[in-house]
C-alpha cells in the first residue's frame, strides 16, 4: 500500500490546487494574526475558517480527485494488488496531501505566532476534520459513477453538517425545551463531525459558559479531559465508519 | 503564718492594680486554661504554651488577653464550642482550634462572641470547626490574620467560616477561609470593612451578606466557591479591587446582586466564572473600571434592574458579554471596552463611531434553552448573530454602548 | 488458459453478458469483435477482475479469479484510454508498477526503447500527447512478459510508425505460447495479429473459432468483409423472427 501511496501522494502534493489551498490557509492565518492584536481573538476567527473551509475543501477535492484518477485506478486494478490496497493507498495519499497543506498553512504559523493550548487543539481539530471529510468523500465517490452527482452528494454532506444539522438540533432543543436535554444534546452533537471538532475548541475557550449547564454529568464531562477524549474518539469513529463502509462498496464495485 | 498572709496580701494587691500574666503549661503551676481564666482578673494576659488542651467549653466573661505560644492546640473533641465570649476587650491570639462539635440547632463555633465590644481575634488557626468565628452583636471588633479550614462534604453539616450577625464597625482582614459553608457571612452588619481576605473552596458562598449597609469590601479574593459570592438586600456597599474567580456551575456566580441599591463596584477583576455578575432587583449600582475576562456570561441583568451604570469596564474573551430577560432596559452602558466590538473610529478619538450591542441574539436563545449552548460558535449561530446585527429584532435595541472604547483600558490589578 | 463459464452480468435493467462460455488458450491470439455495446469491454473487464460477474466463473490457469488477485501477475493490460496522475513522471510510472510486481525475472523493456520513452523519463504525464500516453500503456503491458495479454484498441491514437512497432512486437510475442485478447475496430490489424475470432453481439458469443474457418464459411478473403457478412446475416435472421 505504501508503495502506491508514496507515488500518488507525491503526485497530489504537486497538484496546483493543493498549492493554492496551502497558500490560502497561510494568507488567512497570517492576516488573522496581523489584523488582531489579541491572539485569542485571532484563534477564534481562524476557528470559524477552519470549521468551514477544511471540510469543504477536503470533501470536494477528494471527490474530484477520485474521478480524475478513475482510469489510473483501472490500470492499478489490472496489477496484482488487492482492491483494498489500492483503496487505502488512495485514502492515505489524499489525507497526507491535504494534511500537509493544513500543517504548512495553519499549524506551523500558529505554533510560531501563538503557541498555546487552544492553538494545539485547533490544529488537532483541523487535522481530524480533514481525515473525516476525505473519508466521507470516498463514500460519496463510491456511491455513484457520475462525477457531477458525486460532487453534488459531497457538497450536500458539507452543507448538511455545517448548517442543516445544527438547525435540526436547535429545533429539537426548542421543541423539547421543557425536558432535560443534556445527554440528548450531547448525543445529537456526536452525530456531526464538525460539531465534535468545534466542541474540542469550545472546551478550551468557553468552558466557563459550558459549566453553566445543569447537571453534575456535564460538570464531570466538561471539567475533565474526558470531553476532549470523547470528541477525538468519536472523530476517529467518524473517519473509520465511512472509510470502511465505502471500502466494502469499492471492493464490490464494477469499475 | 504571717508570711503566708503577707504573700496573699501582696498577691491580691498586685491582682487588683497591675495586669498580670498567667502561663498555662503542662509543667507550670497553672495546667489548664480554664483555671487560668478563673484566676485571671480584668486586663490580665494568659500565655498558653505549646501542647494539646481538651477542656470542653471555656466561657470568658472578663476583659483578658489569651495568647498562644507556638500554636497550642485547643481540641473541642467534636463535642464542644471552644470559647464563648461575653465581655468587652477580649483578645484571642495565636491559638490553634480544632474539632468543634456540630449542631443542627446551635451554631457551635470555635470562638463565639456575644455582645463583645472591641474583641480581637488575631493570627489563629481553625481546623475542622463547625463555625469558625461567630460574632453576634459585636461592635468595633477585629478579626485578622486567621486561617480557617474545614472539610465538609455536605452543606448542612458545616457552618460558616467567619459569621457576623448584628454587628457594627468590625474589621475582617487578611483571613484565609476554605471548606466552610459560607466563607464570610454578614447579616445586619453595618459600617464594617472586609479587606484582603482569601475565601476559596467553600461549599456555598465565598462571601454572603444580607441587610448589611454601608460596608466596604476591598482587595479580597473569592475563588472557586460552590456558588460564588451572593449579596442581598443591602444599600450603599462598596466593593473595590476584589477578585472573583473560577466560580463554575449552573447557579454559581462571581457576584450575585439581589436587591442591592447604591453600590459602588470598582476595579474588580471577574475571571473565568460561569456568570461573573448576576443582578436581580438592583438599582443604582455603579460598575466602573472592572475587568471581565474569560467568563461564560460577563453580566446577566434581569429586567427588574434599573438605573445601574456600567462604564469604563473591560470585557475580554467572555463567551457572552451581556444577557437579559426583557426588552425594556433602564440601565446605562457606556464607554466600556468590548473585545467583540467590530466598529470603526474614523475621527480617531479612540471612541467607536457606531454603538455596540452587548446582548447577542444567541445569548437570549441560551437564556431560554440552556442546552443550546452546545451549538455556540457553530456556523449556524454565527449566521444568526450576524443577521441579528444587521436586522435587530429580538435583542433589546436600547441596551447599547454608544461610546465603546477602541482600545483595551489595560487595568492592571 | 482462460475458461469462462456461464457468466452473466447486468447493469441495472441492461443485460450485458448473457450466459457466456468461452475458452482462451495459450499459443493463440483472439480478436474480440462486435458492435458497440455488444459486451466486449465488459467481458474484458470481467477477465481483469474490474467487473464482478453476477453469476458464473472465470478460471485462469485452473484457478478461479474470484477473490484472488494473484493471477494478475500473469496478465498484461493495455487500456483503451490511458490516463495517469498529472504530476507523475514517465519514469515514476514504470517504477511504481515495477514496485507492485513480485516476479521481475523477465523484464521486457523493448517497447520502452523502441518508443524512445527511456529518453523522456523525466517528462510529466500531463505534458504528454495522447499517442505518447498510449506508448506508455503499451510498454507497461509488455513490461513483465505476461502470459496473458489483453489489449483494448491498442493501435488507436498511435502514429503509423508506432503502430508498426507495436504490431511487430505483438507478432513476435504471440508465438511464445501466450494468450492474446485484442479488441479493435481496425479489421486489417486484427487480420494480421490474430488467429481466432470471438464475435459478440448483444451479450452473446455468436462465433468463436479460427479466422480461417470464418473466412471459409463466409467465402470472404478479408476478415472485415467476413465479419460484415455475419452481421448482415444475423440482421436478416432477426428480421425474419
Amino acid at each position: 500500500m505504501m508503495k502506491i501511496a508514496k507515488y500518488v501522494s507525491y503526485d497530489i502534493l504537486r497538484n496546483r490546487f493543493i498549492a493554492l489551498y496551502t497558500l490560502f490557509l497561510l494568507m488567512v492565518t497570517f492576516s488573522m494574526f496581523s489584523l488582531d492584536s489579541d491572539p485569542g481573538k485571532a484563534t477564534l476567527s481562524l476557528l470559524n475558517i477552519v470549521l468551514l473551509v477544511v471540510p469543504l475543501v477536503s470533501i470536494v477535492f477528494t471527490t474530484i480527485h477520485f474521478y480524475n484518477s478513475y482510469e489510473f485506478i483501472e490500470l492499478l486494478l489490472a496489477q496484482p494488488v488487492s482492491r483494498k490496497t489500492i483503496y487505502f493507498a488512495e485514502y492515505f495519499s489524499i489525507s497526507i496531501a491535504l494534511s500537509t497543506a493544513y500543517i504548512i498553512g495553519v499549524a506551523i504559523p500558529m505554533l510560531f505566532l501563538n503557541f498555546s493550548e487552544s492553538s494545539l487543539y485547533l490544529i488537532m481539530a483541523g487535522l481530524l476534520l480533514t481525515f473525516v471529510f476525505v473519508a466521507l468523500a470516498f463514500g460519496a465517490s463510491v456511491a455513484t459513477r457520475d462525477k457531477a452527482k458525486a460532487i453534488g452528494i459531497a457538497l450536500l454532506f458539507w452543507f448538511y453538517f455545517t448548517l442543516i444539522y445544527d438547525g435540526l438540533i436547535l429545533y429539537v432543543i426548542y421543541s423539547f425545551s421543557d425536558y432535560p436535554l443534556d445527554k440528548v444534546t450531547l448525543a445529537l452533537v456526536s452525530l456531526n463531525p464538525i460539531d465534535l471538532a468545534r466542541i474540542i475548541i469550545l472546551l478550551k475557550l468557553d468552558l466557563s459558559a459550558l459549566m453553566g449547564y445543569t447537571g453534575a454529568f456535564y460538570k464531570n464531562f466538561f471539567g475533565s479531559s474526558l470531553g476532549v477524549i470523547y470528541s477525538v474518539l468519536f472523530l476517529f469513529v467518524w473517519t473509520l465508519a465511512p472509510l470502511l463502509l465505502a471500502m466494502r462498496k469499492f471492493v464490490r464495485k464494477d469499475i | 503564718m504571717i508570711r503566708v498572709v503577707i504573700f496573699v496580701a501582696v498577691f491580691l494587691f498586685s491582682v487588683c492594680t497591675f495586669a498580670r500574666t498567667w502561663v498555662v503549661a503542662k509543667n507550670s503551676s497553672v495546667k489548664s486554661i480554664k483555671s487560668a481564666i478563673e484566676l485571671a482578673a480584668k486586663g490580665d494576659t494568659i500565655r498558653i504554651m505549646k501542647g494539646i488542651y481538651k477542656e470542653g467549653n471555656m466561657v470568658i466573661q472578663k476583659s483578658i488577653v489569651i495568647i498562644g505560644i507556638d500554636y497550642p492546640v485547643l481540641d473541642g473533641e467534636n463535642k464542644y464550642e471552644i470559647f464563648t465570649i461575653a465581655a468587652t476587650d477580649v483578645s484571642i491570639i495565636g491559638l490553634r482550634m480544632i474539632n468543634t462539635g456540630v449542631g443542627s440547632i446551635n451554631d457551635i463555633s470555635a470562638i463565639s462572641a456575644i455582645e463583645a465590644k472591641r474583641l480581637r481575634v488575631l493570627n489563629n488557626q481553625f481546623e475542622n470547626t463547625f463555625f469558625g468565628i461567630h460574632l453576634a452583636n459585636c461592635i468595633g471588633s477585629v478579626v485578622e490574620d486567621n486561617v480557617l479550614h474545614s472539610n465538609a462534604e455536605v452543606e448542612h453539616q458545616i457552618g460558616n467560616g467567619i459569621h457576623a450577625w448584628k454587628c457594627d464597625s468590625i474589621t475582617i482582614r487578611n483571613n484565609k477561609v476554605s471548606g466552610h459553608r459560607d466563607g464570610i457571612y454578614f447579616e445586619f452588619v453595618t459600617n464594617s470593612l472586609v479587606e484582603k481576605n482569601f475565601s476559596h473552596h467553600n461549599m456555598r458562598y465565598g462571601l454572603h451578606f444580607m441587610f448589611s449597609h454601608n460596608d466596604e469590601y476591598r482587595s479580597n479574593v473569592f475563588q472557586n466557591n460552590g456558588a460564588g459570592v451572593a449579596v442581598m438586600y443591602t444599600k450603599k456597599v462598596k466593593m473595590i479591587s476584589n477578585r472573583f474567580e473560577d466560580n463554575w456551575g449552573a447557579s454559581s456566580y462571581g457576584l450575585l446582586l439581589k436587591d442591592i441599591g447604591d453600590a459602588d463596584i470598582q476595579l474588580n477583576h471577574f475571571a473565568k466564572n460561569t456568570v461573573a455578575v448576576y443582578m436581580e432587583g438592583s438599582s443604582r449600582c455603579h460598575f466602573t473600571q472592572n475587568v471581565f475576562s474569560g467568563n461564560g456570561w460577563a453580566v446577566k441583568m434581569q429586567a427588574n434592574c434599573d438605573e445601574n451604570v456600567y462604564s469604563k469596564n473591560s470585557f475580554l474573551s467572555n463567551t457572552f458579554d451581556m444577557a437579559t430577560n426583557g426588552s425594556l432596559v433602564l440601565n446605562t452602558v457606556d464607554a466600556n471596552y468590548w473585545d467583540k466590538y467590530e466598529g470603526y473610529d474614523l475621527d480617531k478619538d479612540r471612541v467607536g463611531d457606531v454603538p455596540y450591542h452587548p446582548v447577542s441574539l444567541y445569548s437570549m436563545v441560551v437564556e431560554k434553552m440552556p442546552s443550546a449552548v452546545m451549538l455556540w460558535r457553530s456556523f449556524l449561530v454565527y449566521m444568526l448573530d450576524r443577521t441579528e446585527k444587521v436586522l435587530p429584532s429580538a435583542t433589546p435595541e436600547n441596551l447599547k454602548d454608544i461610546h465603546p472604547a477602541m482600545r483595551n483600558y489595560d487595568y492592571n490589578f | 488458459m482462460i475458461i469462462i463459464s456461464a457468466v452473466n452480468k447486468r447493469f441495472g435493467k441492461l443485460e450485458v453478458l448473457k450466459s457466456i462460455y468461452a475458452e482462451f488458450n495459450h499459443g493463440k491470439s483472439y480478436a474480440m469483435i462486435g458492435p458497440n455495446g455488444s459486451g466486449k469491454t465488459t467481458l474484458i473487464k470481467c477477465i481483469l477482475g474490474m467487473v464482478l460477474p453476477d453469476s458464473g466463473t472465470i478460471n485462469v490457469n485452473g484457478k478461479s479469479i474470484a477473490n484472488d488477485w494473484s493471477y494478475r501477475n500473469l496478465v498484461g493490460y493495455m487500456p483503451q484510454i490511458g490516463r495517469y496522475p498529472d504530476q507523475m513522471k514517465i519514469g515514476q510510472i514504470f517504477d511504481m508498477i515495477r514496485d507492485l510486481r513480485q516476479d521481475q525475472s523477465h523484464i521486457d523493456e523493448d517497447l520502452i526503447k523502441e518508443f524512445n520513452l527511456d529518453h523522456m523519463s523525466d517528462k510529466r504525464m500531463h505534458t504528454l500527447s495522447g499517442g505518447t500516453r498510449q506508448k506508455v500503456s503499451a510498454s507497461l503491458a509488455f513490461l513483465f512478459n505476461p502470459r496473458i495479454m489483453i489489449l483494448d484498441e491498442p493501435t488507436a491514437g498511435l502514429d503509423p510508425i508506432a503502430v508498426e512497432i507495436l504490431k511487430e512486437k505483438i507478432i513476435a510475442e504471440k508465438n511464445k505460447d501466450r494468450t492474446f485478447l485484442i479488441t479493435s475496430h481496425i479489421m486489417s490489424d486484427l487480420d494480421e495479429l490474430t488467429s481466432n475470432v470471438v464475435y459478440l453481439e448483444e451479450g452473446k458469443i455468436l462465433f468463436n473459432d479460427t479466422i480461417d474457418l470464418l473466412k471459409e464459411e463466409t467465402g470472404e478473403i478479408k476478415l472485415g468483409r467476413a465479419i460484415a457478412t455475419i452481421m448482415k446475416r444475423n440482421l436478416k435472421e432477426s428480421e425474419r423472427v
